[in-house]
């Protein structure tokens, strides 16, 4: 029953979590915005559509969005949701998890190369240059998590973090793992100190540049998968920033949903505070990120 | 008492690598000061005989620490109107990784070292090496001297954090000796940084290379 009810979460959540981002930015610019489901609209609105293919491309192009959403869809059933166990879980699915998430990353640059157009060949380069600088923060901080509960799946990892022998070094390693977690999901979903999702036509921009050409289901797809990925990400940092559960699972479904929407809400202020960095800055940032995440497996370690 | 000591250390040790990957001059003479400000409370946390000593010297260390040097610091850099750093030696994304580097060396070498027994679990050793080396790093791969004087500044915020380890057998008037030497040295370097200027009127020690009859 409740891995039912995560599965439905999993599938119909997602699509509004940018509603949110989006409304947040536009009340704080004073703006009304468009409607918290929009992006439910423009999925029905692109599934309808015909698809334009270029002549160039191959059948990689139609595979990147699949493989995509598929894999963030995976990676997805690995990670609990809130204070639930993770509907699929074994021993090592952290490592499985972490590639799914490259291999989604991996499919949206090649279908990004095979059209052949050197702009998005620029993007795919700096996607995958941002992601190789981002991948080992994640993993410092799986293996801190790991180094902590003594287990190498997901479900069991994250189940109740701050418990674990509560030591400064240890809750100081949590607080920073957390804190390189945000930067991860403001990095690999685009948000903007590191990336702008609004500009379409600006040649400092990274993700959006990949799927330009990409219409009609194809691009309703791309958008899926991109608000699954912030789901994906988004609930591992919950599990360490939101511990709590409430005894039965209608509540704890309750909390995860409602922590959720404070951090779709939360990056949105993000979002709106700052502006983005110039490009140059971004690996300084992600380097000193990972760095700060290796420290915490240090101080775990000593 | 020790915990609460060991989280204290780790924002300083997280200082530490703010200063690294900083290249503004006045957020680092910031960092600088409140670092110095979180040492002089720690023998609080160690010593807690409730003899005024120990509370003299900690509010002694704040003041000249966080207010006295940082101002000095904060005043040469108007007068030289640098803001910040462009240019060091070592990049700062190498300098940050030397630090994370340094860190974790110093971390693995204090648990070789025959310490007394209560302070075998704590990080005051590794903060020490740690931060010994970052002030390091900034004296030797900084430019612009007001760098390099922050850079000492860290140096000798390791060397405190050492002498947290003897404050027991320390007597209190070597302790206000160290700290009136460092005032010293930041004031003579103080005046040591005017004649720069105005000899060169730049602060980059790249000028002083070469040597000229």
């Amino acid at each position: 029953m409740n891995i039912l009810i995560e599965i439905l979460v999993l599938i119909f959540l997602p699509p509004l979590l940018p509603g949110l981002i989006n409304r947040t930015k536009a009340l704080i610019a004073g703006r009304k915005g468009p409607p918290v489901l929009q992006l439910y609209y423009d999925l029905a609105k692109l599934q309808r559509k015909k698809m334009v293919l270029s002549s160039t491309t191959s059948w990689i192009f139609f595979a990147g969005p699949v493989v995509t959403v598929a894999a963030c869809f995976l990676a997805a059933l690995f990670v609990p949701q809130g204070n639930l166990p993770a509907p699929v879980s074994f021993t090592g699915d952290v490592i499985l998890f972490a590639y799914l998430l490259g291999l989604a990353r991996f499919f949206t640059a090649a279908a990004a190369l095979d059209t052949g157009s050197a702009f998005e060949g620029m993007g795919a380069a700096r996607e995958v240059t941002f992601a190789c600088l981002a991948e080992p923060a994640l993993f410092f901080g799986l293996l801190v998590m790991a180094r902590l509960s003594g287990e190498l799946s997901l479900s069991p990892m994250l189940a109740n973090p701050w418990s674990f022998g509560w030591s400064p070094g240890a809750a100081a390693a949590l607080a920073l793992v957390a804190a390189g977690w945000f930067v991860v999901l403001l990095v690999e979903n685009c948000r903007v100190p590191f990336d702008d999702p609004n500009t379409h036509l600006e040649l400092t921009m990274i993700h959006e540049v990949m799927v330009l050409d990409h219409s009609g289901p194809a691009l309703g797809l791309i958008l899926y998968g991109a608000s699954l990925k912030f789901f994906v990400l988004g609930a591992l940092l919950l599990r360490l920033l939101v511990p709590f559960s409430s005894g039965n699972a209608i509540g704890d479904i309750m909390i995860f949903l409602g922590s959720m929407t404070a951090l779709a809400i939360l990056t949105g202020i993000v979002e709106s505070m700052m502006a983005r960095l110039r490009l140059v800055a971004v690996p300084k940032i992600l380097v000193a990120v990972t760095l700060v995440s290796a420290f915490a497996l240090v101080l775990l370690v000593r | 008492m020790n915990q609460a000591l060991d989280l204290l250390l780790v924002f300083v040790l997280l200082m530490n690598f703010l200063m690294l990957g900083s290249s503004w001059l006045r957020v680092m003479i910031r960092i600088a000061a409140f670092q110095g400000v979180l040492l002089a409370f720690m023998p609080l946390f160690i010593h807690h005989d409730g003899s005024g000593r120990v509370a003299a010297l900690a509010l002694g260390t704040a003041a000249v620490k966080g207010a006295l040097i940082p101002s000095l610091l904060l005043r040469a850099m108007r007068d030289a109107s640098i803001r910040r750093e462009t240019n060091p030696y070592i990049g700062f994304v190498p300098s940050l990784a030397l630090g994370a580097l340094g860190t974790t060396a110093a971390v693995l070498f204090a648990r070789l070292l025959p310490l007394s027994p209560e302070h075998t679990g704590t990080l005051l050793v590794p903060a020490s090496l740690a931060t010994f080396l970052t002030g390091f790093i900034l004296l030797t791969t900084r430019r612009k001297a007001v760098m390099q004087v922050v850079g000492y500044l860290i140096l000798e915020n390791g060397i405190f954090i050492f002498g947290l380890l003897l404050l027991d057998a320390m007597p209190f008037f070597i302790e206000i000796g160290v700290l009136l030497d460092l005032f010293v040295a930041i004031f003579i370097m103080g005046i040591v940084l005017n004649h720069i200027k105005r000899e060169f009127s730049s602060f980059d020690t790249e000028h002083l290379a070469d040597l000229r009859e």
